[in-house]
């Protein structure tokens, strides 16, 4: 049984109260932070930690705090992204629905590492009930004097706001959702400048993750270093991954980043395995952006070795034989699933989400779309296939934001690892109807080439 | 040379232009860049795409959305990107990915390929077939055809086949007002005309709504856009998204003739400077005067905007002081039937044939009844057709006399 940092306590009864968290330890970095540690102190433990953000992107959170500009006289800002729109993610819902006060607290922390006396939660607008808990928390923050003016005594100042968002996928993206919580149209910013230098209201701004905040408050704690002490590598700490699709038990997990993706897959302890004695097709182990896996390459990578659930050993093999830990949305296909149609969901997705400003991802996401629907339907010619890895080629990279690649890479793995059910769609155009690929080869094992 | 739908170079160093539209920094010190193999030096701050126009002619980058003169303007249409193969001198590390070069600044010692690139070629394809796919191609009937970008976009980087075969987007039509004619279809979503109007006009009434490949130009709820400004985001929109409903249908810009006139206009904003495009002594349009990136000039480093009065409701040639004609690129159809002297192309048939003097197996305008001489078509009533002519052996005989392009000597 791995070790809990975040959701230990998470099912406690009445944990999102204030009073049964705090009881049960809550609270306890922010007391230690503030009476105990300098700013740069609590930044040195979060740099010591190894934490990466738990956004998508893990980049390593003590690096990125310390980016932050601090000129004289202008204020910083901390913003919490909680806009957890990608498909296959939900874990973030997860812990503020269920510990919210883990949220504040870590937040509390990292204003003061900041220095931000005004900070942000961004919330999915369809997440409207989750406002209500946050909201609550953040009162009884305050009544506590954990939140507000002089916090403990301390001199330190902060408040924390909840902004909604309106139902939009990329005002996830952390500038779209700094102009969108500056009340403008969701447009991702062009970058440089980044928001460490020119962010909210043109000021010094750090976006993390739910994840990641809450994850700061484990690391004061006990340390960075014992943080560090979990995981492998450069995987430290623990790891909420969201488990759907195919699986026994859906759910939300925290693991330890040294298990197999197999034991996730198959112990009890964690999805439980494939039901109705189903055989595994293929995974999208990060979230809807990240490459699609099939089954053989899924469990070990290129080179034979197990492949485990952390940073390092999803991406192992590049994007040619891996993958990406993404957001930890772990999605899993049996051999029922097609993975035309299931490409297509997600082209159709990005259509849909896509802000429309750069020209290769707004002409391009739908155009993709379009021809995925047509193979899908057994109207697809074999040119169709090479004209749509044309296609992506052509989105990825040239966008203003990483969701023009996001919108690429599923389409790109689907038909490096999948080519032959494409094909088999076009030349069987009234049977692809009616019944599936299969697993066909997918599980198979990997030929290991012989090193010498 | 690249085909412009443009206008001799004309401004000089000092324009603004060789800064950075939000950020003009006296030259300290200067940078030095390089693109496609020239070298220049450039005031710290200016984008790669200025430093390309300073030394202009193909290795700059096209650019569709960025506007020197709107601030914020840039990096959305893509097709100016560019491979910078080393950052500077200080990093020369190439950067990842290929760069918006109108908004990526110089740093010295960068050394940057565009047209040099294959990976920039490929992706400026790439981004041209975008942004065509759900064009509606209606250049025909379209009011912009002659001084489109995306024309001129196209025939320099576009295939004359398309590989879309669905349904092109369309959206319903509205109006927005008296003066401007917005067809959503054409537009590319390059936003100018929303920095236009937040940045010229008093106050911006239309915007974009929705996302993804359903974005569009609206007022939201059908409003008139009505500002004495709003003409000028005709003037800046590259494509006929946006068209003057005065001239609307009324002439092709290439049969018109451009002359630069100017007149006293009341409004302290509107430089009172313009191009008049005329048949005769009709004005049947007018716009402010444009440098050779299709851009709005600049006077003194003020744009040249011009308000609505001038615009839509000053054209009688009475109205104004005509300064003479406007200079056209030779390379634009705008230029067409508009040379200052009259050059005889020169023959070119001997210097090919070297000397040689092959038989020629027939000659077809021998042959040919229609290039035949002695009938004027201009003196047949109604429209021609075979009985006109007479198919006797006289007029093969004549055609004899004939010079290769059908008149006598
Ligand atoms: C299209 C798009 C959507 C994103 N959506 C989210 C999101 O919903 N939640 C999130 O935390 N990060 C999201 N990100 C990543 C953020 O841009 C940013 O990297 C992250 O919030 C940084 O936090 P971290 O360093 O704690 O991971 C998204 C990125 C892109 C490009
Ligand atoms: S990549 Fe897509 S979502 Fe991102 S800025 Fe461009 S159009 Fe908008
Ligand atoms: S209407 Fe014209 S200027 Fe406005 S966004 Fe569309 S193409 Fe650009
Ligand atoms: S001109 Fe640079 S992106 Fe459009």
């Amino acid at each position: 049984m791995a070790r809990k940092l975040l959701l230990e306590k998470a099912h406690v009864e009445g944990i999102r109260g204030f009073d049964v968290y705090r009881r049960e330890g809550g609270y306890r970095s922010v007391e230690k932070a503030l009476k105990s540690m300098s700013p740069d102190q609590v930044t040195d433990e979060v740099k010591k930690s190894g934490l990466r953000g738990r956004g998508g992107a893990g980049f390593p959170t003590g690096m990125k705090w310390s980016f932050l500009a601090k000129p004289e006289g202008v204020a910083r800002y901390l913003v919490c992204n909680a806009d957890e729109s990608e498909p296959g993610t939900f874990k973030d819902r997860y812990l503020m629905e269920f510990i919210p006060h883990l949220l504040i607290e870590g937040m509390v922390v990292s204003s003061f590492a900041l220095g931000s006396h005004v900070s942000y939660i961004y919330i999915r607008g369809e997440y409207a009930w989750i406002v209500d808990i946050l909201e609550q928390a953040i009162a009884e923050a305050k009544q506590n004097g954990f939140l507000g003016k002089n916090i403990l005594g301390s001199g330190f100042d902060c408040e924390i706001y909840v902004q909604r968002g309106a139902g939009a996928y990329i005002c996830g993206e952390e500038t779209a959702l700094l102009e969108s919580l500056e009340g403008k149209r969701g447009n991702p910013r062009i970058k440089p400048p980044f928001p460490a230098v020119k962010g909210v209201w043109d000021c010094p701004t750090v976006v993390n993750n739910v994840e990641t905040l809450a994850a700061v408050v484990p690391i004061i704690n006990d340390g960075g270093e014992e943080f560090a002490k979990i995981g492998v590598g450069k995987s430290t700490g623990t790891k909420l991954i969201s488990a759907c699709g195919n699986i026994n038990k859906p759910g939300v997990y925290e693991i330890d980043m040294t298990i197999s993706v197999e034991e996730f897959i198959y112990s009890d302890e964690y999805c439980g395995g494939i039901p109705n004695g189903k055989r595994l097709k293929a995974c999208i182990p990060g979230g809807s952006s990240v490459p699609i896996l099939p089954a053989n390459l899924l469990l070990s990578t290129a080179k034979g070795e197990k492949r485990l659930m952390n940073y390092e050993s999803l991406s192992d093999g590049g994007f040619a034989t891996g993958s990406m830990m993404g957001s930890g949305g772990f999605i899993v296909l049996d051999e029922t699933q097609c993975v035309v149609k299931h490409t297509y969901t997600l082209a159709r997705f990005y259509r849909h989400e896509s802000c429309g400003q750069c020209s290769p991802c707004r002409e391009g996401t739908g155009w993709m779309e379009k021809i995925l629907l047509s193979i899908e339907k057994g109207q697809g010619k074999i040119s169709d296939i090479d004209l749509l890895w044309d296609i992506q080629r052509k989105i990825e990279g040239n966008t203003i934001c990483p969701l023009g690649d996001a919108a690429a890479w599923p389409v790109a793995a689907a038909i490096r690892h999948f080519r032959d059910e494409f094909e088999w769609h076009v030349n069987h155009p009234e049977e692809c109807l009616r019944s599936n690929y299969g697993l066909a080869h997918y599980a198979d094992p990997i030929r290991v080439p012989e090193t010498v | 040379m690249p085909i412009r739908s443009g206008f001799q170079k004309q401004y000089k160093k000092s324009d603004s232009i060789y800064y950075m539209a939000d950020e003009i920094k006296t030259a300290t010190a200067t940078f030095k860049v390089t693109i496609d193999n020239i070298t220049i030096d450039v005031a710290p701050g200016t984008s790669i795409l200025q430093a390309a126009r300073i030394i202009g002619g193909d290795v700059t980058p096209p650019a569709m959305c960025y506007y020197s003169k709107l601030q914020g303007s840039g990096g959305k249409c893509r097709t100016c990107l560019v491979e910078v193969a080393a950052g500077s001198t200080a990093d020369p590390r190439p950067m990842p990915k290929l760069v918006a070069s109108c908004r990526t600044n110089v740093m010295d010692g960068m050394i940057v390929k565009n047209i040099t690139s294959e990976k920039v070629t490929d992706a400026r394809n790439g981004v041209v077939e975008f942004l065509l796919i759900n064009h509606p191609l209606d250049c025909p009937i379209c009011d912009q055809a002659g001084e489109c970008h995306l024309q001129d976009l196209g025939y320099e980087h576009g295939k004359a086949g398309t590989r879309y075969e669905f349904a092109r987007r369309t959206f319903a039509k509205e109006d927005i007002g008296p003066y401007i004619q917005l067809h959503m279809t054409r537009c590319i979503l390059c936003y100018r005309c929303t920095f236009v109007a937040d940045q010229i006009t008093d106050s911006r009434v239309h915007g974009i709504v929705d996302r993804g490949d359903h974005a569009a130009i609206s007022t939201y709820i059908s409003k008139a856009i009505d500002n004495d400004f709003s003409g000028n985001m005709i003037d800046v929109c590259p494509v006929g998204a946006l068209t003057d409903k005065t001239f609307r249908f009324k002439n092709r810009v290439w049969f018109t003739k451009p002359v630069d006139a100017h007149r006293n206009c009341s409004n302290p904003k509107c430089c009172g400077k313009a191009t008049l495009w005329l048949r005769g002594n009709e004005v049947f349009r007018v716009t402010a005067r444009k440098d050779e990136w299709g851009e709005v000039q600049s006077y003194d480093g003020k744009t040249g905007w011009i308000c609505n009065t001038c615009r839509f409701d000053s054209k009688k040639t009475s109205d104004w002081t005509i300064e003479g004609l406007t200079q056209i690129s030779r390379h634009s159809v705008l230029g067409a039937n508009k040379y200052k002297t009259l050059e005889m192309p020169k023959e070119t048939l001997p210097a090919v044939l070297k000397g040689r003097s092959p038989k020629l197996m027939m000659n077809i305008h021998n042959v040919s009844e229609v290039n035949n001489p002695n009938i004027e078509l201009s003196a047949i009533n109604g429209p021609s057709h075979s009985e006109d002519f007479e198919r006797s052996a006289e007029h093969v005989k004549g055609a004899g006399e004939s010079t290769q392009w059908g008149m006598k000597k």
